[in-house]
């Protein structure tokens, strides 16, 4: 298969959804009596003056570095077929132990960085390894054991935030960690702007950028071309062809979710190192669950989840001028909503295509694109028939055995 | 198949984080269209949006009353689902020539600063936050003494009780809900200083669910009038009509929060429940705002806080249940206004 080729199946999904998404909103703004060129000339409207435009910019990049964050993840963890839906419950208690250590130490400059980093990611880790952990030992599914601990993950936050960590004044109306002190703040990006000749707006583009863009690099790195990525590979496209081949699934599945977590403890901190400098009661929520939309919008690549991250957060923005131009603000929910069914729906098609193109290859056959990549269950369905029906999860308990 | 199913899970919760309560901002613009000293009023509302049939609409009524009065038009935003996008809210209006800004609900305390700043020719007004530390003089704070209001609702509660066991159901373990529930307490406890009093928040600090969970709003209220409480008051948003529906099941009575929610709500059976609703004039605050900025007296950086004196606060009579004691309810308001009583503002 050429590399063109495979290129073009890889996009086919997403583009598909996309565009199967743009049609049945614009069916619906129709139905409702909304001209929806009208609407998608305002979501592109970045504003008329350059610093406008520029702020429209960074709002973009900033709401989209935490949702690639989400999305990065969600797939880690995707593609050994294991659904991480805790990502939600792992960044909140990241965020608020490395706000409190962040805020309890002072350390020189990266140094200070490095460790609310640091903080964050083990937090992160620990909180996944728990799911691990009684995946591998109990047999636990990880979609409930995730879940459930998103709950206790909250509570503690909760507890956290109005006991120990508190650091705002009795009284004031937003509950807060202390603030962290400037060596521990990630200033903005903006002299990129003016250095290239563009308007610096107030707004700041986040200085976590160029962290997330080697923490996509390195995990892509990881994946695709380590010996780990493929064991993680292989364990998610087929558990017991992995363990005949001498993969370690219970360590596969510890590792995978201490990685996941670990870049869960990450979703946080451009918000919290870039702009709030505290956890607040109202910080950020939800994030965890945008990240699986995200994730499968890229179908589980770092670029792909990038260009997710982007779209979501372009949507996000134009909510907004949206509702300023007078145009009903649901057609973003709608967009969002039709865009994650469709790309469910695309990705199983596109694994359908390419098994057929690869059946009729014959003499190479390639293997189904991701594993876990959306389709309705990679490692039972793309199991050749001798697998018992028990499913994956019972392969692994019986390799333990 | 578990794996279908997963998914089937992980998209449902995907879709649902993507889902955002909010209304369409509809036709918002009151397209005044006339000379351009008119007023352009700039809305942001806390989370839940136009429609919310409390705090939010609250304050667009009173937007609305101004306008009558003085002409104008008025734009309306409702932050997203998560309410990220608060600071892009307030800037957008202001770029967009809105003045005043009037920020809803205390959550755009923690950025309102900055934004003002900002824009040192736009006045904005944030409702439920205190701007006194922030040091802008193009700020102004509307605050409301909750614990004087809610002491009322303690009044009428202890008062109309015949168990001696009344409760409070809370939305979110805040510092501003806290404020209710203590006046609660207080006013409870100063008519019937041996009364059991149940307390009780739906979610935690830091997750919101609370203000808008019916369901255990309605379990949480269930449990009180269970155990004996037959008048509850909940200061939990839209949770508060599981405390209403709790109180119909129960033959209980209730305390509505905010406007005067006999009103609001549609169904006969839970309006006969609702004994009476501690009112939070966010109307009358943001009527006046607006009046003091068209004659251009502004206390800029200054908080102003509206309370049993200024009616800010107080209790709604619609129904007739508590008009038997009335005089009770009026002497208490008066000594609280007259500096005898002192209403704590912490539980």
């Amino acid at each position: 298969m050429s590399a063109l080729r495979r290129i073009g199946v890889s996009l086919f999904a997403p583009v598909l959804a996309v565009v199967v998404a743009l049609v049945i909103s614009s069916l619906v703004m129709a139905a409702l009596q909304v001209n929806p060129f009208a609407v998608y000339e305002v979501m592109l409207d970045f504003g008329d003056s350059p610093s406008q435009q520029v702020t429209a910019l960074v709002v973009v990049l900033n709401r989209a570095i935490p949702l690639f964050l989400a999305g990065l993840a969600v797939a880690i963890a995707f593609r050994m077929g294991l659904f991480n839906i805790g990502v939600e419950g792992q960044y909140r208690l990241a965020t608020i132990i490395a706000a409190a250590v962040g805020a309890a130490v002072a350390l020189p400059g990266w140094l200070h960085i490095l460790l609310i980093i640091v903080v964050a990611m083990s937090v992160g880790a620990i909180w996944a390894a728990i799911v691990a952990v009684l995946k591998v030992t109990r047999g636990v599914s990880e979609v409930i054991s995730s879940i459930m601990l998103n709950f206790i993950a909250l509570g503690l936050a909760s507890y956290l935030l109005t006991g120990p960590f508190r650091g705002s004044e009795e009284g004031a109306s937003i509950i807060a960690t202390a603030e962290i002190p400037a060596s521990g703040q990630l200033g903005g990006l903006n002299s990129i702007f003016s250095a290239i000749g563009l308007a610096s707006p107030p707004r700041q583009l986040y200085g976590f950028l160029p962290i997330a863009i080697v923490v996509g690099v390195v995990i892509a790195v990881l994946l695709n071309r380590t010996r780990f990525g493929f064991d993680l590979k292989a364990s998610g496209l087929s558990p017991s062809a992995a363990t005949a081949s001498g993969v370690d699934a219970r360590g596969m599945v510890i590792k995978t979710m201490l990685l996941s977590g670990a870049v869960a403890g990450l979703i946080g901190l451009p918000d919290l190192l870039g702009q709030t400098h505290r956890y607040t009661t109202d910080f950020t929520a939800g994030l965890g669950f945008l990240g699986i939309a995200v994730a499968l919008l890229g179908r589980n690549k770092p670029v792909g989840i990038a260009f997710g991250a982007l779209l979501f957060a372009f949507l996000d923005r134009s909510l907004v001028p949206l509702q300023i131009a007078d145009y009903p603000a649901s057609v973003v929910t709608i967009i969002q909503g039709t865009i994650v069914l469709a790309v469910v729906v695309a990705n199983e098609l596109a694994r359908r295509i390419a098994r057929r193109s690869a059946e009729r290859g014959g003499a190479a056959p390639a293997p189904a694109p991701v594993a876990g990549d959306g389709g309705t269950g990679p490692a039972s369905q793309a199991a050749p028939p001798t697998t018992p029906p028990s499913g994956g999860t019972d392969q692994r308990q019986g390799a333990q055995a | 198949m578990t794996k279908a199913a997963a998914l089937l899970l992980a998209g449902g919760l995907a879709l649902s984080a993507c889902a955002s309560d909010e209304e369409p901002s509809g036709s918002a613009g009151g397209d005044g269209g006339g000379s351009s000293d008119e007023l352009k009023v700039g809305v942001a509302y806390d989370t839940g949006g136009r429609g919310d049939r409390s705090f939010n609409d609250s304050a667009i009524a009173g937007v609305e009353a101004a306008i009558a009065e003085h002409g104008g038009e008025v734009r309306d935003l409702s932050p997203n689902s998560d309410a990220s996008n608060r600071a892009d809210l307030l800037t957008q209006l202001a770029d967009e020539g809105y003045n005043p800004v009037i920020a809803v609900g205390f959550a755009y305390g923690d950025i309102i600063g900055d934004v003002a700043e900002q824009y040192p020719d736009t006045t904005f007004a944030i409702v439920d936050s205190s701007v006194a530390e922030l040091g802008q003089d193009n700020l102004v704070g509307l605050l409301f003494a909750e614990e004087q209001g809610s002491f009322l609702a303690g009044v009428a509660a202890a008062t109309k009780t015949t168990t001696d066991h009344v409760g409070f159901v809370g939305g979110v373990e805040t510092p501003l809900i806290q404020k209710f529930e203590a006046g609660f307490v207080a006013g409870a406890q100063a008519v019937k200083p041996e009364i059991v009093i149940d307390r009780q928040y739906i979610s935690p600090a830091g997750d919101f669910s609370g203000f808008n969970d019916p369901a255990r709003g309605q379990i949480v209220a269930q449990g009180m009038f269970d155990a004996g409480a037959d008048v509850v008051y909940h200061a939990a948003g839209g949770s508060g009509i599981g405390v209403f529906q709790a109180a119909a099941a129960s033959n209980g009575r209730a305390i509505g929060v905010d406007s005067d929610q006999y009103n609001t709500v549609d169904d006969p059976a839970l309006q006969a429940v609702i004994m009476t609703s501690m009112l939070k004039r966010v109307d009358n605050a943001v009527q006046e705002f607006l009046d003091s900025f068209v004659e251009g007296n502004v206390q800029g950086g200054e908080d102003v806080v509206y309370d049993l004196e200024s009616e800010g606060v107080g209790l709604s009579t619609t129904g007739g249940f508590i008009d038997d004691i009335q005089d009770q309810i009026d002497q208490y308001r008066q000594q609280i206004v007259d500096g005898e009583i002192e209403v704590p503002t912490t539980p």
